[in-house]
């Protein structure tokens, strides 16, 4: 069954005001154009979960999407704040935004045991530091096999996960390489999941090469095709992160009038994606796509009968 | 002990290279004989890409987005770059990465950058002022929480000045040698940690080790620098080593390594 569908109605049907959302992917694989179309749907009161809240968390809170953030590293990659959430956060300017903190690995394990059914996650994280006095749901706990404690952290289970790829089928089995980041934990722990990718294809070509199959459509209810779905952020073997926009995004979110007035333009001022894109341009566009292949070699499965 | 000669500030030849280069030649330098090295944001970034191309060519760069055995093509913005990616020898995800290598015991070196550090060598980079009502929010942890805890040692590059080398930090993020180096060998080892701690701190005016209490011990000062410089950019009285070492100068080709192939643009070594 094609569960195929607009970015406009996955959103829409998906994606419920108060709804913890994960929209994953480190560094790699962040789709962009599902946050923006959150923004322009007005979604309010989420919760935003993310190791990294990056520069589509900063928009969402500035576009006022959101109430709390889940989170382990709170900073634009090399070039320094998210200054709209920092606003939130140490001026109260609008309103206040809660925090709820980790570090990668406790954010990791969360999802993890959210996926697994499992109460808790342990991890050898956390000693002698202050993160258990900043959130008290980082715990320590005896091992039942010896004298060892270890800390604990409780399951995330998002309401909503948001994972772009590379390509999946219209099924929503999706195979994607590069950097994997945790999507498969977010995925599998959330109680629905979106899927964008860049290209549909035939079930196939999934079946050609099972060990690349990331999510099975068995978790996923809609399947968005959105070709530079992920921009600014990248796609493996497509384009090219754009870390000029990402240096560009220290200014323009400076002050909250012109990182409205981005969000005006680049966000409320499209009705999606495809008119981003256009929007953007084709030079734009081209500067971005790889300088050259690197193609893997294909490996042989064999047939056995 | 000499006191190394004053840097003449409008003597063209002391210019030859800036400060920010030689913080991060001195700390590439520090990696020759290492073998796997979890690499951190930012100045770590160029200081390890650096010790792959000249000390440790047979370092293993291991990224907390999932590459292991890096071989980065350009010096990437951040540490999810595609270029890690391409030709690395492993693609792994997070859970695996932190759980099987880093919590597994097969990380020689954390290479962390930080806001705040003690004497101590415990790290903030989680909030400056209080933490439910910062005065200035900090990104937090990322990896370096449980890279400080698991990697086998610590290495830490960071500019020197009041506001970063302090009597006390504002919020610990990353746990050093605690208190002083007896009770941290004792937590370290009732607690199970897999690393002995933080073991070089590369600054912008010279080389600091850990003495046998646990604090840092300026053991090498960089051409240029003075120990008043030095004093003034610190928050407490520091330990200098009875005989002080000046730290070679950058080569040729350390310098042409940094300014034409890692960083062509200048973020870095400005």
């Amino acid at each position: 069954m094609s569960k195929v569908t607009s970015m406009r109605d996955a959103v829409a049907e998906v994606v419920h005001d108060g709804d913890v959302v994960a929209i994953e992917g480190f560094t790699h694989l962040i789709c962009f154009a599902a946050g923006h179309e959150i923004i322009r749907q007005r979604k309010r009161d989420l919760t935003l979960a993310r190791l990294t809240p990056d520069l589509i968390y900063d928009q969402m809170v500035a576009a006022g999407t959101a109430r709390k953030l889940v989170f382990s590293w709170l900073g634009n990659p090399g070039v320094g704040g998210l200054h709209a959430i920092r606003r939130r956060v140490e001026d109260d300017d609008p309103a206040p935004l809660e925090l709820e903190e980790y570090s990668h690995f406790g954010m990791v394990g969360r999802y993890t045991a959210g996926a697994s059914n499992l109460p808790f996650f342990p991890l050898r994280s956390y000693f002698e530091t202050d993160l258990p006095k900043a959130n008290p749901l980082i715990r320590p706990i005896k091992s039942p096999y010896g004298d060892e404690t270890v800390y604990a952290v409780p399951p995330l289970k998002p309401d909503v996960t948001v994972v772009h790829a590379q390509r999946a089928d219209a099924e929503g089995n999706t195979q994607m390489w590069g950097l994997l980041g945790c999507q498969k934990e977010a995925a599998f722990a959330a109680k629905r999941v979106i899927v964008v990718v860049e290209e549909l294809v035939d079930e196939a070509v999934i079946r050609a090469d099972p060990n690349r199959t990331v999510i099975p459509g068995l978790i996923v209810d809609a399947v968005v095709v959105e070709p530079w779905g992920a921009h600014p952020s990248y796609v493996q073997g497509g384009y090219d992160r754009d870390n000029h926009f990402y240096r560009d995004w220290d200014a323009i979110s400076r002050e909250a009038a012109s990182t409205q007035a981005w969000l005006d333009e680049w966000v409320y001022g499209v009705s999606g994606r495809a008119e981003y894109i256009e929007k953007l341009g084709p030079e734009r566009l081209a500067s971005l796509r790889p300088s050259g292949a690197a193609p893997s070699g294909s490996v042989d499965y064999g047939i056995y009968r | 002990m000499s006191e190394p000669r004053p840097a003449e500030r409008s003597a063209p030849e002391t210019q030859a290279f800036t400060k920010s280069e030689m913080m991060i030649v001195a700390a590439a330098r520090e990696l020759a004989g290492q073998r796997v090295c979890f690499v951190g944001v930012g100045l770590p970034n160029i200081a390890v890409n650096l010790a792959r191309l000249t000390v440790a060519p047979s370092l293993e760069l291991v990224y907390e987005s999932g590459a292991f055995g890096a071989k980065p093509a350009r010096l990437p913005l951040s540490i999810g770059d595609p270029t890690i990616v391409t030709g690395a020898t492993a693609a792994v995800s997070m859970f695996e990465l932190f759980s099987f290598y880093l919590q597994g015991g097969l990380v020689d070196v954390g290479f962390l950058g930080a806001a705040q550090i003690d004497r101590f060598g415990n790290i903030n980079s989680t909030v400056i002022g209080d933490y439910d009502h910062p005065r200035t929010r900090l990104p937090g942890s990322g990896g370096a929480c449980e890279i400080a805890i698991n990697a086998r040692q610590v290495f830490v590059i960071m500019r020197q000045s009041k506001r970063s080398f302090v009597d006390r930090i504002d919020f610990r993020t990353s746990p050093g040698n605690l208190g002083g180096a007896e009770t941290a060998a004792r937590i370290r080892r009732e607690e199970g940690w897999l690393g002995r701690g933080p073991s070089v701190v590369v600054t912008d005016l010279g080389i600091y080790h850990f003495d046998d209490s646990g604090e840092m011990r300026l053991d090498s000062i960089h051409p240029g620098a003075t120990l008043d410089q030095v004093r003034e950019t610190i928050g407490w009285e520091p330990r200098v080593a009875v005989s002080l070492a000046v730290t070679p100068a950058p080569t040729v080709e350390e310098l042409r390594l940094i300014r034409e192939q890692l960083d062509p643009d200048g973020a870095y070594r400005k």
